[in-house]
């Protein structure tokens, strides 16, 4: 489709541009400074934003001559990170850590970020790719070192843009490889080359391996997966509590979607020679271990919950060795869920920060009998993240592990369920401070009825999601769409 | 009927969480109380009515739970599962009982114990794979605060001891549990036996199933606890509150075993076969894992000077013999093996309430620091004389008749095994009564001059276990009755 053409089936991320622009002038204009009002025009803008993007429809379109696409997995991503942006919102409108004087600029990044992640989501084109993930990246750079008084918040931003420098650099050489192989940029076509490349033999499998293996290296950063992982504990540990939960959720959500379009739109049919799955499973091994074990010392629960996505990243990555439609699925489907659970445990750890002002795990002693609320709930996430019947996490983990096994991915299975024991152990810690152990402090603390509210929204489906999850997978089904052909 | 009765102690903890305010300590008891009281009603008309020369499954309910996976949510009982929801229920009210004096937080404790139960008696009416793993994952949660906050000074350590220890069993099953649906198709566990006896299906093959055992043992034997896996159990026992000490020895155990008969025996015969046919390297295990448990369990009971942990290790002792009779795969072993899983039950919840009454007056559970109680609390000493009598398998009492016959089964199949297990009871009899000197008899401690005898609520606990461990020992076929179809599905081996 052309340029002009494209453009009514490109509103929805004309309306985040739009409010991003009107949140700085609000900002600007106001004489107020400080109050939540950006905040809330912000969560305007992604509602509006939403809401186009479904009347839109998902009829699978091709936009900007080839460049992104218009499609019900696109549709799913851009959900899924509309609703985790939403709440980082609204979480960051109840943290104590950000500055009140550049409460704009900080809405207005977050809906760049946003639209960002909904191109990274649809991008079709190797050029356009390259794009929406270096466009996510520089503004998390600036979201990450926000706290300027913080020396840990600007650690952990100059980590953060020295990694993704880096990884970036990498993933472009891989990419300008692939495009001098076969000629073009649109990953449709680069499937069909790639596959006649190597029913003729013209091909050099090595140097296709090599790119390949380099692009993997700037998805895997962006999904924190080993040995591209070290910057996230830094930066999950010196970031706004609120952009953690951000980057933990909507950035590792933004980094499959990419994945799986690169890796099964156009790198699918280089699978049989080169078996570069086998490569991801490996990776996938070793960063659920790694994540896993990293956590098990943290005294920090920032930093816990920091390597434990990346364990989370591993045991996602599964899906994608699976090369199989009901590996996606699993994917999709523990996207839903992680965003839920995951989201949740990150609130509470911005309530505590708030009322307790610690984040370490002592910080969460007593606290069942100060917080009972607050407590349960907490309880409800990190074991739902262990993957307990009857939680969410459960599902999630039952249909990616059932994915693996109906694959003979025996090996795998066994080393991603070794794990979740291992996770036990350092969820429960958080759990066994603030149950079984006792705090000096017993006066109990209040939190407002707007954050019980917003506490029960991620603790009513992280149940419900756990005892009936039938609409997941018919929803999962349908986004994945024509993707898996 | 069972979905009644599965979901009411779930009721009960929502009711008592929210209805209830955290003054309220002795209505959220009466009511915890009045709750646990409706299973059981319900687990006794159960027991009356069940027909009990039909095989199969009665009292069936089953609708369609999740479609993507044809998950369904079916439950129903057979006799073998009909006498533990019994016991799962019987002893309900009674550990309500025994907790009237906890004082720390009893509306929270009163709300896990029925969320325990909840899970409990689905457990053992799940028909369905998915459900079946559902209900035994959900008992791990309430345990874990249950022991983590109201246990003993070591609690922290045993809770999460048996936490890792049970977690990591269960998912090598999980995992055993996703290959035997992508083979057959279907979690509908009747089905899914049927398919296994069906020649050719991929279930059948041998390999397969013995791969499958193996991670469905795993998970099993952790929760009997079979040794090497045992070591959770006397921590977990010894740091545990009596009445969840109680619960695990009397129902948590039993999942195990259940398990082992309801998925590894009758679901994967050839498995089975492979490790019980008493030929080749591993013909033997099951029944080297048994005497193991007998032998092992009883010495170290023996060397125990802490009362708990000697009942704790007594358990796995006396696990063992049902594993053995298991292993023997004849109909006199199995019935053995049931009948022993439903005596134990009551057996180890009376010991463990015994112990729990001298713990409540002493403050201390060391055998050699007792004497001479006997003379001061007459009636406490008869009932743990029965108790313990009954534990040694004396003829007339419940315990006997189980043991006897798992032993009697085995001794066909597996001589010498057999033989050596029999060191066992032996053993047994001496912990016991050497306990029973200890404790009981002799000069009276003068520390304990002013012991007060147990009391009313405390016999009220003890006496229905009382009643059944002499009425099954002296007309044991009320309970076999109810199993004996049941058993002779099972593919057994003359």
């Amino acid at each position: 489709m052309t340029n002009i053409a494209s453009i009514p089936y490109f509103i929805p991320e004309i309306v985040l541009i739009i409010f991003a622009v009107v949140v700085i002038l609000y900002d600007l204009a106001s004489k107020k400074r400080g109050s939540n009002g950006p905040a809330y025009l912000s969560l305007v803008g992604l509602v509006v934003a939403v809401i186009t993007a479904i009347v839109i429809g998902s009829e699978d379109r091709s936009l900007f001559l080839g460049m992104v696409r218009l499609d019900s997995f696109a549709m799913f991503f851009k959900i899924i990170i509309s609703v985790a942006t939403a709440a980082t919102i609204l979480f960051s409108v109840r943290s104590a850590e950000l500055d009140p004087e550049t409460k704009g600029e900080y809405y207005a990044l977050l809906l760049a970020v946003a639209l960002g992640m909904y191109l990274m989501a649809s991008s079709t084109h190797l050029l356009m790719i390259y794009l929406s993930l270096e466009m996510v990246s520089l503004t998390s750079y600036i979201l990450a070192g926000f706290l300027t008084h913080s020396p840990r918040s600007s650690e952990a931003a100059f980590k953060y843009i020295t990694f993704g420098a880096i990884s970036s650099g990498t993933m472009l050489f891989g990419i300008s490889l692939l495009f001098g192989m076969t000629g073009t940029g649109d990953i449709m076509l680069i499937s069909i080359r790639l596959e006649e490349m190597f029913s003729q033999g013209n091909v050099y499998p090595l140097a296709v391996l090599l790119s390949i293996t380099f692009i993997l290296a700037g998805v895997g950063y962006k999904i924190a997966s080993v040995p591209f992982h070290m910057w996230s504990p830094d930066v999950y540990e010196g970031a706004p509590i609120p952009i953690t939960a951000f980057l933990s959720v909507a950035s590792k959500s933004a980094g499959f979607a990419l994945f799986i379009r690169l890796f099964y739109s156009g790198l699918k049919s280089a699978d049989d020679p080169l078996d570069w799955s086998m490569m991801l499973a490996v990776v996938s091994a070793l960063t659920m271990t790694v994540g896993n074990l990293a956590a098990l010392p943290q005294q920090n629960v920032k930093r816990l919950l920091a390597y434990s996505s990346i364990s989370h990243g591993g045991f996602l990555l599964m899906g994608g060795v699976l090369l199989t439609s009901e590996g996606l699925q699993a994917i999709l489907i523990y996207l839903i869920i992680y965003l839920f659970m995951n989201l949740g445990a990150f609130f509470v750890v911005i309530l505590i920060a708030n009322e307790v002002g610690s984040e370490t795990i002592d910080g969460y002693r007593g606290l069942v009998s100060r917080a009972p609320l607050i407590a349960v709930s907490m309880a409800i996430f990190l074991f739902s993240l262990t993957g307990l019947p009857p939680l969410a996490g459960f599902a999630g983990k039952w249909i990616l592990f059932a994915a693996v096994i109906k694959e003979k991915f025996y090996w795998l299975a066994i080393i991603g369920l070794l794990n979740s024991v291992v996770a036990l152990y350092y969820y429960v810690r958080i759990v066994k401070a603030m149950f079984l152990d006792t705090s000096d402090d017993t006066e109990s603390l209040s939190f407002s009825p707007g954050s019980l509210v917003l506490l029960l929204v991620f603790v009513v489906p992280t149940l419900l999601l756990g005892i009936y999850w039938n609409p997941l997978y018919e929803l999962s089904r349908a986004s994945l769409g024509k993707l898996m052909g | 009927m069972l979905s009644l009765m599965i979901f009411i102690p779930l009721l009960g903890m929502l009711l008592i969480l929210f209805a209830i305010r955290r003054e309220q300590e002795e209505l959220a008891k009466r009511v915890a109380f009045v709750v646990t009281l409706i299973p059981l009603l319900i687990a006794v008309f159960l027991f009356i009515t069940y027909n009990r020369s039909a095989s199969g499954h009665q009292f069936e309910e089953d609708m369609m739970w999740i479609n993507a996976f044809n998950i369904r949510y079916h439950v129903g009982i057979d006799g073998l599962s009909v006498t533990l929801v019994l016991l799962t229920a019987l002893l309900g009210p009674i550990c309500v009982l025994a907790s009237w004096k906890i004082e720390k937080g009893i509306k929270a404790y009163l709300a896990l114990f029925l969320l325990l139960e909840t899970g409990m008696i689905g457990f053992f009416c799940a028909l369905d794979m998915f459900l079946f793993y559902v209900f035994f994952e959900v008992t791990l949660l309430p345990m874990y605060f249950l022991i983590g906050v109201w246990g003993g000074p070591r609690r922290e350590y045993a809770a999460i001891k048996f936490f890792l220890y049970t977690l990591f069993g269960s998912v090598l099953m999980l995992i055993a549990m996703i290959a035997v649906y992508l083979k057959g198709g279907t979690f509908d566990i009747p089905r899914l036996i049927e398919l296994a006896k069906t020649p050719d299906h991929p279930l059948a093959d041998p390999t397969f199933q013995i791969w499958a055992f193996l991670g469905f043992f795993i998970g099993f034997a952790v929760k009997v606890p079979i040794f090497p896996f045992h070591t959770w159990l006397p921590d977990a026992h010894v740091e545990a509150p009596t009445a969840i000490s109680v619960i695990l020895a009397g129902i948590l155990l039993k999942m195990g075993t259940y398990g082992l008969v309801r998925v590894n025996f009758a679901m994967l015969p050839e498995g089975m076969d492979f490790f019980c046919n008493g030929e080749g390297r591993w013909g033997n295990s099951l029944a080297i894992l048994g005497f193991i448990n007998i032998v092992y369990g009883s010495l170290c009971a023996l060397a125990q000077t802490d009362f708990k942990k000697l009942v704790a290790y007594s358990s796995i002792g006396h696990m063992g013999f049902v594993l053995i009779g298991l292993a023997a795969r004849n109909e006199s072993g199995l019935t053995g093996a049931i009948l022993q899983m439903f005596n134990h039950g009551v057996i180890s919840a009376m010991l463990f309430l015994l112990v729990g009454v001298v713990y409540d007056r002493a403050h201390h559970r060391e055998i050699n620091g007792f004497g001479g109680l006997g003379s001061k609390m007459p009636i406490y000493t008869g009932i743990t004389t029965l108790a313990f009598m009954a534990s040694l398998g004396l003829p007339g009492l419940s315990g006997f008749v189980g043991e006897a016959l798992a032993l009697l089964g085995a001794y066909s199949k597996f001589k010498v095994l057999t033989i050596l297990s029999t060191i066992g009871i032996v053993v047994g009899a001496a912990y016991f009564l050497w306990t029973l000197q200890r404790v009981f008899l002799g000069e009276l401690n003068p520390k304990y001059e002013g012991i007060t005898e147990i009391n009313g609520r405390e016999i009220a606990t003890l006496v229905p276990l009382g009643i059944l461990t002499i009425v099954l020992g002296i007309w044991p076929s009320i309970a076999i009755d109810m199993f004996r179809e049941a058993v002779s599905i099972l593919p057994l081996v003359q």
